[in-house]
């Protein structure tokens, strides 16, 4: 569903993704596990159409996402890592604009839209300002306005960054029945080793903009050749790193931001 | 052949898209409308104040009519600019909080959002011309409110708002921080007000600011504006809306190509 090759962003002399390879299958919950600053977000801004990379290919359900990134856009959902709807708006003001910004048509969006609030189990909240809403809420508003069009894959960018285990829970819960009920290809990025443990079918462990490692988390354990080892022990393990919080002052301040809001 | 029908689809479905995002800002405003009634406190102060004051003084030509009369386009001009210089700051805040990303990832096409910026402008903006028209009104400033006046003022605040989105946005994608938006914002909109024919007309500027005075769009706005809202046409009108329409459509070409680096 998803090829990679050899993809490169330089800004500059630096290099935020390093020369990654990889593919994720068909309905795969894939998970991109790294530090701050290793070079998660800028992958998944190249892979949705936002960035241009510097050098190197990356292919969607067969659409390139330079030269055919109008296919690519049509079959992707993203929820960028800040807040992304409109706390202006009411929420279902909010799936509306963006049933309409897909296309779907107009017959069909009250439908949709009503099956998405089913969905998230938001239906007595829909005609309230998004502002009135919990972080909890917010997330799984956006996950539902990026899901409204049925995406081939998913997109998602620290999507539990500064929501309560709780809401975390609820979250992935609904982004898994979301795969089993349409075949949707998750990809996301984390740097919570718990979550990617728990969720994802297989990792990619990002260091300083490469692929330090890809399997599932069995396999990656294993490797470790560590009884009971975590996670954590295969990140130190293949990166060499602890997953401390590096990144700059720009990216850190940005997850304040989402924290706080949605916190 | 071919090509002629993918391009009508694409200006049909950007002009629908315009009008999807255009209609969104709408309901912001009518769910919260206190930021209408902010911005109404300038136009006041300076009709109110400024035009009241200076009425009395009668050094400036003003071609026959009340300086009232005189400043009223140029206070709806300026009211207007303020609301549009400033729209690039909202591109700023949705590429901070991620719904600008969210909407580049949509199919929409650039220039829709580009254009749905300019009409969401030009709606405040219009805003702004009922508020100035109403206080006009209370101040006893004898305004043309025949139909195709207003039709015409009706057109060049949509065209004015549109050519100062664009020119914003544009500022917004080179500076992309707000900090640095609002620096820039402050600098430009006293010299783009000051060096027009808003509070006094070209002719007794010096020779450079006439010059200034003449390649500026803001200009072109009090001109036909002018002419609607006090003598009710003339040749010059069609002109103004010319330039306008122009500028506006080379400002979206131009904007439409650069905002989207603004998430980088």
């Amino acid at each position: 569903m998803i090829e990679v090759k050899n993809l490169v962003k330089r800004f500059k002399d630096f290099a935020a993704v390093d020369g990654i390879s990889f593919s994720v299958d068909s309905a795969e919950i894939f998970a991109c596990l790294g530090p701050n600053g290793a070079g998660k977000s800028t992958l998944i801004k190249m892979l949705v159409t936002l960035l241009a990379p510097t050098s190197g290919d990356a292919v969607i359900d067969g659409y390139d996402i330079v030269h055919h990134a109008a296919n690519v856009r049509k079959m992707i959902g993203y929820v960028p890592q800040a807040i992304s709807v409109d706390g202006t708006l009411t929420a279902y003001e909010n799936l509306m604009l963006f049933a309409r910004l897909y296309n779907i048509p107009r017959s069909e969006r009250q439908a949709r839209i009503l099956e998405i609030f089913s969905f998230l189990k938001l239906e007595g909240h829909m005609n309230a300002l998004v502002r009135t809403f919990s972080g909890g809420m917010i997330r799984k508003l956006e996950i539902g306005q990026a899901i409204l069009h049925r995406p081939r894959v998913l997109f998602l960018d620290e999507p539990t960054t500064g929501l309560d285990p709780i809401a975390q829970q609820s979250v992935w819960s609904h982004l898994s029945d979301l795969r089993e009920t349409t075949g949707a290809t998750i990809f996301f990025s984390t740097h919570n080793m718990e979550e990617a443990d728990g969720v994802s079918d297989r990792v990619a462990i990002m260091n300083q903009g490469k692929a330090a490692v890809i399997g599932t988390v069995p396999e990656l354990k294993a490797k470790t050749q560590k009884p009971n080892a975590t996670l954590e022990d295969a990140f130190i393990f293949f990166s060499g790193n602890t997953i401390s919080d590096t990144g700059n002052f720009r990216d850190i301040r940005r997850m304040r931001q989402t924290e706080k809001r949605l916190g | 052949m071919i090509s002629i029908i993918i391009e009508m689809h694409y200006l049909s479905d950007t002009i629908e898209k315009s009008w999807v995002l255009t209609e969104m800002e709408a309901r912001k405003l009518f769910h919260d409308p206190t930021e209408l009634i902010s911005r109404a406190v300038q136009p006041v102060l300076w009709l109110g104040i400024f035009g009241e004051a200076l009425s009395k003084v009668r050094a400036i030509p003003t071609d026959g009519f009340t300086y009232l009369q005189f400043i009223t386009p140029g206070i709806l001009t300026q009211s207007v600019v303020f609301v549009a210089i400033f729209y690039g700051l909202y591109i700023i805040m949705d590429r901070d909080m991620g719904i600008l990303q969210k909407l580049l990832v949509t199919p929409t096409p650039r220039l829709a959002l580009v254009w749905g910026k300019m009409l969401s402008a030009g709606l405040r903006g219009l805003c702004q011309a009922l508020i100035v028209f109403i206080l006009a009104l209370i101040l006893g400033v004898q305004l043309n409110m025949a139909f195709w006046s207003v039709i015409g003022v009706v057109v060049i605040v949509l065209l004015g708002a549109a050519v100062f989105t664009g020119l914003s946005m544009i500022i917004a994608s080179i500076v992309k921080t707000r900090e640095r938006f609002m620096g820039i914002g402050q600098v430009i909109t006293l010299p783009l007000f000051f060096a027009s024919n808003a509070i006094y007309p070209i002719s007794i500027m010096p020779g450079w600011l006439q010059v200034v005075a003449n390649v500026n769009p803001l200009s072109y706005m009090v001109d036909g504006l002018r002419t609607l809202m006090l003598t009710g046409g003339g040749a010059g009108v069609g002109f103004d809306i010319f330039v306008l329409a122009a500028v506006a459509l080379a400002i979206s070409m131009i904007s439409a190509w650069m905002y989207p680096k603004v998430v980088i």
